[in-house]
C-alpha cells in the first residue's frame, strides 16, 4: 500500500516539476519578447518608480485610485481636502481647484500651483522660474493645509480618544472590569506599564511618563497599521511626523532631568578621581555625552521613519513586479511575495511602536535617575 | 581611486547584518540555557538590534 502512495506522490511531484519547467519556459519566452522593446520597458520602470514615490509622499487630496479612460482622460476617485495658506492674510480653499496638480488655482486674484508636491505662488499662466540648481525660485506661502497625513492623524486621534474613553468608562460602570474593545486593549496598557515603564523608569517616578508612553505607543501603532491599508496613508513614514514625536521625547527627557542626570553628563566620573586627573578625560567625555543627548532622539526619529518608508517601498515594488513580468506567473508571484511581506509589516508595525516606546522609557529612566543608581548597576 | 557611496552603504549593511545576526544567535543560546528568562532576553535583544539597525538606516539614508 505504501508503495502505491509513494508512486502517486512521486507522480504528483513530477507533475508539479513539469508544470514549473513549463512555466519557466513561458517566462523565458516572455523575457525575450520584452528585450525587443526595451524602451517601453524602461518607460514602465520609470512609471512604477514615480508611482511608488507618489505613494510615499503626502498629498493635498485623499485620492483612492485613478485611471485613464480610452479617450485619454484622467479620472480620480477620492475626495478633495481643504488648503489653508498664509499669504498676506488667510486663504482657505478646496484642493479641487488644483485638479490634482494639473491646473493653477485662482483665489481672490492670487494664483497658486503645485510643483513637486509643494504650493508656490505664480501668475495666471502658471509660470515657474528655476535657478541654476533647478530649485524653484517662486514664493512659497506658509502652508497649513489639511493634507492626507493630517486627516489620518485626526482620524487616529478620534479613534484613540473614543477607544480609551470607552475603556475608562467601562471601568467606572462595571466596577473595575473592562468591557467591549477595552478587553483587547487593557492587557496592552498593562504591558506598557508593567514591562516597559516600571522596569525602565522605576516604581517611584513612572506615573508622570505613563500618559506619553501610552499615547505614543498607540499613536505609532495605529498609524503604522493604517499605513498597511490600501488607502495609501504613509504618516509614520513622514520624517516631519517622526521628528515631532522624537522632539517630544527629547523635551520630556531634558526638562524632567534630575540633578543626577545632568551630573552624569557634565561630571560622569564623580568623586572617583582627583580633579586634575579628570580634566584631560573630560575634554573628550563631555562633548560625547552632550552629543549623546541629541543622538538619542535623532536615532529614534530615523529608525521609525526609515523602517516604515523601507517597508512601504518593498511592498510597492513587489506589487510593481506584476507589471514588469507581464505573464501569468507574475501576478501570483507578486501576490504571494506582497502577502508575505504584508504579514511581516504587521509585525514590524507593532515592533516599531514597541521599540519607540521602550527606548523613550529608557531615556526617561536615565533622566529620572537618583543617586543610588551606581549601586543598582552592581546589584544586577 | 574613489569608492562609490553605494559600496560603502553595502559594506555598512553587511556589518549591520552580521551584528544583528550575532545578537539573535546569542539570544537563542541564552534562551536555550535559561528558558525562564525568555522575556528579559528578548527585550534586551530587541533594544540592541534596534540600536544597530539605526546605523544601517543612517547609511542607507546617506546614499539616497
Amino acid at each position: 500500500m505504501s508503495k502505491t502512495t509513494t508512486l502517486i506522490l512521486f507522480k504528483k511531484k513530477s507533475l508539479f516539476l513539469i508544470a514549473l519547467l513549463f512555466a519557466g519556459g513561458l517566462f523565458a519566452k516572455e523575457n525575450e519578447q520584452n528585450q525587443e522593446n526595451l524602451s517601453a520597458k524602461e518607460i514602465q520602470k520609470k512609471e512604477i518608480k514615480e508611482y511608488i514615490m507618489h505613494h510615499l509622499q503626502d498629498s493635498y487630496d485623499f485620492s483612492l485610485f485613478s485611471y485613464t479612460t480610452d479617450t485619454g482622460e484622467h479620472v480620480y476617485i477620492g475626495a478633495p481636502l481643504p488648503i489653508i495658506l498664509w499669504d498676506n492674510g488667510l486663504k482657505v480653499f478646496s484642493s479641487s481647484k488644483f485638479h490634482h496638480g494639473e491646473t493653477v488655482a485662482e483665489v481672490n486674484g492670487n494664483h497658486y500651483a503645485i510643483i513637486h508636491n509643494k504650493i508656490y505662488k505664480t501668475d495666471a499662466a502658471g509660470t515657474i522660474t528655476y535657478d541654476e540648481e533647478h530649485h524653484t525660485t517662486n514664493i512659497a506661502p506658509l502652508d497649513f493645509s489639511i493634507t492626507k497625513g493630517v486627516v489620518s492623524i485626526m482620524f487616529t486621534f478620534l479613534l484613540m480618544f473614543f477607544l480609551f474613553k470607552n475603556l475608562a468608562d467601562s471601568y467606572a460602570k462595571n466596577g473595575g472590569i473592562a468591557s467591549g474593545a477595552g478587553r483587547f486593549f487593557e492587557p496592552i496598557v498593562l504591558y506598557i506599564r508593567d514591562d516597559i515603564a516600571i522596569p525602565n523608569i522605576g516604581e517611584k517616578k513612572y506615573r508622570k511618563y505613563m500618559s506619553f508612553l501610552l499615547t505614543v505607543f498607540f499613536f505609532v501603532w495605529f498609524l503604522n497599521m493604517l499605513g498597511l491599508t490600501p488607502l495609501g496613508i504613509n504618516v509614520t513614514g513622514n520624517i516631519a511626523v517622526t521628528l515631532c514625536l522624537a522632539l517630544i521625547t527629547f523635551l520630556l527627557t531634558n526638562l524632567t532631568g534630575t540633578k543626577d542626570y545632568w551630573l552624569h553628563i557634565f561630571d560622569p566620573l564623580g568623586s572617583t578621581m582627583k580633579w586634575y586627573a579628570k580634566v584631560p578625560l573630560y575634554i573628550i567625555l563631555i562633548p560625547i555625552e552632550v552629543l549623546g543627548i541629541f543622538i538619542k532622539p535623532f536615532s529614534l526619529l530615523i529608525r521609525l521613519y526609515a523602517n516604515m518608508q523601507a517597508g512601504h517601498i518593498v511592498l510597492m515594488s513587489l506589487i510593481g513586479l506584476m507589471f514588469i513580468f507581464k505573464s501569468w506567473l507574475g501576478s501570483p508571484l507578486s501576490f504571494g511575495l506582497a502577502f508575505a511581506i504584508s504579514l511581516i509589516e504587521v509585525l514590524v508595525a507593532l515592533l516599531q511602536a514597541y521599540i519607540f516606546t521602550m527606548l523613550s522609557a529608557l531615556y526617561f529612566g536615565f533622566a529620572s535617575e537618583e543617586h543610588e543608581h551606581h549601586n543598582e548597576i552592581e546589584a544586577h | 581611486m574613489e569608492i562609490p557611496v553605494m559600496v560603502g552603504a553595502g559594506l555598512v549593511v553587511i556589518g549591520v547584518g552580521i551584528g544583528i545576526g550575532k545578537i539573535g544567535g546569542s539570544a537563542m543560546d541564552a534562551i536555550a540555557r535559561q528558558p525562564e528568562a525568555y522575556g528579559k532576553i528578548q527585550t534586551a535583544m530587541l533594544i540592541a538590534a534596534a540600536l544597530i539597525e539605526g546605523i544601517g538606516f543612517a547609511a542607507l539614508f546617506a546614499v539616497s
